[in-house]
């Protein structure tokens, strides 16, 4: 079983007018088997901390700490984080031109295992994998998100997902922009993985409609960069009827005291 | 620092700017202004935009009213000797031609040998051959001056209805670095096919006229190599004269040499004709490399395609690609596009890319063009670095993805081989 910890995280970014504090005091341990979700409304640093656990060199760390079954995450470099076994899902996975998904897919899963898969079941799996997503199998020929819709990369982005078996899977507002159908299968990839029992998923979204599909063990609301409130499923659902806004009234008097 | 826009590349279907840094301080290239003028050292002290004065005394460029009224003569006197400040020489550091343009090319020159195909006709012939001139006329003085200063030019002849039975490559082999002149023409004829391979290596001062003739429903490849020295000089006019329902393809692979000015053209002169002119070009630090196109669509109902990218990595790397299509009021049916791509890899290197369109006829299938240089994106590296992989390999692939579009083109297996081995080296080179 693994842990991953993070513990009274600071992150600032850098703005024309100086650093800007984002993240103010995160703290939240996931294990191995568990489904955490964090809600919260737009700017509230959600997406912050996604980028931050997966090393963007945009976010500084002024303070708090990262581990990995108590590796200090935050000393590794982006390619050593995901060595260790960490994988984010972008929420804007950028195009990468000339760079076939195949090449692409096999170079990252050598770097990853530290040996090239073999060929045989690498195939077999990559195409399995693509047919499950419902995803053409004339992506693979074609250049890494190059073209893609918003709904293909996010399904592209589990597919990795899936190829690579991460022990954390940082899923960043995965479900934004899916219809219906696309936000069924892609939900289906993540729950095939986590079913498997071998990884922790954070789920990262602004809209309680995902959790119809992957049923999160703990909720917790992000409000001006810090954890508002923790619960269970529960606590989804009481978004979903009642909103942000009782957060964002207490945010608000927070920042003004 | 580099001129260039950052990250995201841009498909612009206006006609570039040249240069345009969005602010003086940025200015790092001597000479360099807003409007990309005063390049070579030569150009220094041509104030612009009423800066000092603007007259039309000592002007700096004037711009033709049309490419297709450029002068074209065999007679090296009928070009003035070379200011820098000629439109088709402004980004050329003439300095460092080595006196090409202003010295007799009495040189040997390098040596040509031919290899390959068995079923066509190589010969070496005197220059009252009346073969020379079959596609060409030098449209620069420096190739006036290769024209009249050579003696002999090799002759690489694919006969009618005959397909070459294997690919023919011709090396071309430079050992000294005394100015010289050099001609060759290759003709293919009436319904042949063929890959021809011009293989430039070692050291050279060389002006060049490369005649290619490709017959009534021909098919001809020619790809010209440059994997000169570090030090060579090496200009070369390259014009394709196409006849009626062929096919031409032209790709242009430039790596190594200090100052590289290809001058590559197709003349349509007969319709139903398509042309495809790739290249791929890798400028490290100190190297210019140059690249000027045209194709004259002067008949109708002809197809064009150019895709040209560049990277370039070091202290004053430098590349150029102007690319002109001209569709003449008789080309109606035309269908060109034309594309230009450079990656910035490093501060220090420059790019500039201008594709013109000049259009004569509204009626034509289709016409376009696109340039974009940006520098390497870092959201690349964090993509790739995000799914483990090192940062040193996720450059190279990026790099190399970028620059396999044009090395696919090549089909010859064997120099897509050594080629792709000449990118990987140079991306070690550089330390990517």
């Amino acid at each position: 079983m693994s842990t991953l910890e993070i513990k009274d995280l600071h992150v600032s970014i850098e703005t024309e007018q100086g650093a800007k504090p984002i993240l103010k005091g995160v703290s939240l341990t996931i294990n191995t088997g568990e489904s955490h979700a964090i809600m919260g409304p737009n700017g509230s640093g959600k997406s912050t901390l996604a980028s931050t656990i997966a090393g963007h060199p945009r976010y500084t760390v002024d303070s708090g700490s990262i581990t990995l079954d108590g590796e200090d995450v935050l000393e590794m470099s982006v390619d050593e984080r995901a060595r260790a076994g960490l994988f984010l899902a972008m929420q804007y996975p950028v195009e990468v031109p000339g760079v076939t998904m195949t090449n692409f897919l096999r170079t990252a899963k050598t770097a990853l295992d530290g040996q090239a898969p073999s060929l045989r079941h690498w195939t077999k799996d990559v195409k399995e994998a693509m047919s499950q997503l419902r995803i053409d199998a004339d992506f693979a020929q074609r250049n890494v998100n190059e073209g893609f819709s918003g709904g293909e990369k996010k399904r592209v982005e589990i597919l990795q997902l899936e190829l690579f078996k991460p022990k954390f899977a940082i899923l960043d507002e995965t479900d934004s922009g899916l219809d219906v159908d696309a936000l069924k299968v892609v939900s289906e990839g993540v729950n095939r993985e986590h079913s498997k029992g071998n990884m922790g998923t954070l789920l990262i979204t602004h809209y309680t409609r995902i959790l119809r599909y992957i049923k999160p063990d703990f909720v917790h609301v992000f409000v001006d960069g810090r954890i508002a409130e923790e619960g269970g499923p529960e606590l989804a659902d009481r978004l979903e009827e009642e909103g942000y806004d009782r957060f964002l009234v207490a945010g608000t008097a927070t920042a003004g005291a | 620092m580099a001129e260039t826009t950052q990250l995201t590349p841009e498909l612009t279907d206006e006609k570039a700017r040249i240069g345009s840094p969005s602010s003086p301080e940025k200015i790092a290239i001597d000479g360099f202004t807003e409007e990309g003028e005063n390049l070579s050292p030569t150009n220094t002290g041509a104030e612009q935009h009423g800066l000092k004065k603007h007259s039309h005394g000592d002007d700096p460029v004037v711009p033709e009213a049309s490419r297709g009224e450029r002068l074209k003569s065999y007679k090296l006197a009928d070009f003035p000797p070379l200011t820098g400040r000629e439109e088709d020489w402004r980004f050329t550091p003439i300095k460092r031609l080595r006196g090409l343009h202003t010295d007799a090319l009495t040189g040997s020159g390098p040596e040509v040998t031919v290899s390959g195909a068995s079923n066509i006709l190589v010969e070496t012939v005197e220059r009252t051959d009346p073969r020379f001139g079959s596609a060409a006329i030098p449209e620069d003085r420096v190739a006036a001056a290769a024209w009249e200063a050579v003696t002999q030019a090799t002759v690489v002849t694919i006969p009618d209805e005959t397909e070459a039975d294997c690919d023919v490559t011709i090396s071309i082999n430079g050992t000294d670095e005394a100015p010289a002149a050099q001609h060759l023409i290759i003709s293919a004829g009436k319904f042949s096919k063929a890959v021809v391979v011009l293989d430039h290596h070692g050291k050279t001062t060389l002006a060049q006229n490369i005649e290619i003739v490709v017959g009534d429903g021909a098919q001809l490849t020619v790809v010209s190599v440059q994997e000169w020295d570090d030090d060579a000089v090496h200009a070369s006019s390259q014009q394709a004269k196409i006849g009626r329902d062929a096919r031409f393809k032209h790709v242009v692979v430039t790596l190594g040499g200090d100052l590289v000015r290809l001058t590559p053209s197709s003349f349509f002169t007969a319709p139903g004709s398509e042309v495809e002119m790739y290249g791929l070009y890798f400028a490290d630090a100190g190297q210019h490399l140059e690249q000027r196109l045209l194709v004259d669509h002067a008949v109708p109902n002809c197809k064009s395609r150019v895709t040209y990218k560049g990277a370039l990595q070091g202290q004053d790397a430098h590349t150029v690609w102007v690319g002109d299509v001209l569709i003449r009021k008789e080309a109606e049916g035309t269908d060109t596009y034309e594309t230009n791509r450079n990656l910035l890899l490093t501060d220090g290197t420059r790019s500039d890319s201008v594709p013109n369109l000049e259009i004569e006829t509204g009626l034509i299938e289709g016409a376009g063009h696109a340039s974009a240089t940006g520098r390497f994106d870092d959201e690349h590296l964090f993509y790739l670095m995000a799914r483990g992989i090192d940062e040193k390999t996720a450059r190279r692939l990026v790099v190399r993805g970028f620059l396999n579009e044009v090395i696919q083109q090549i089909k010859v297996p064997v120099l897509e081989e050594r080629l792709t081995e000449a990118v990987e080296r140079e991306l070690a080179a550089g330390n990517y």
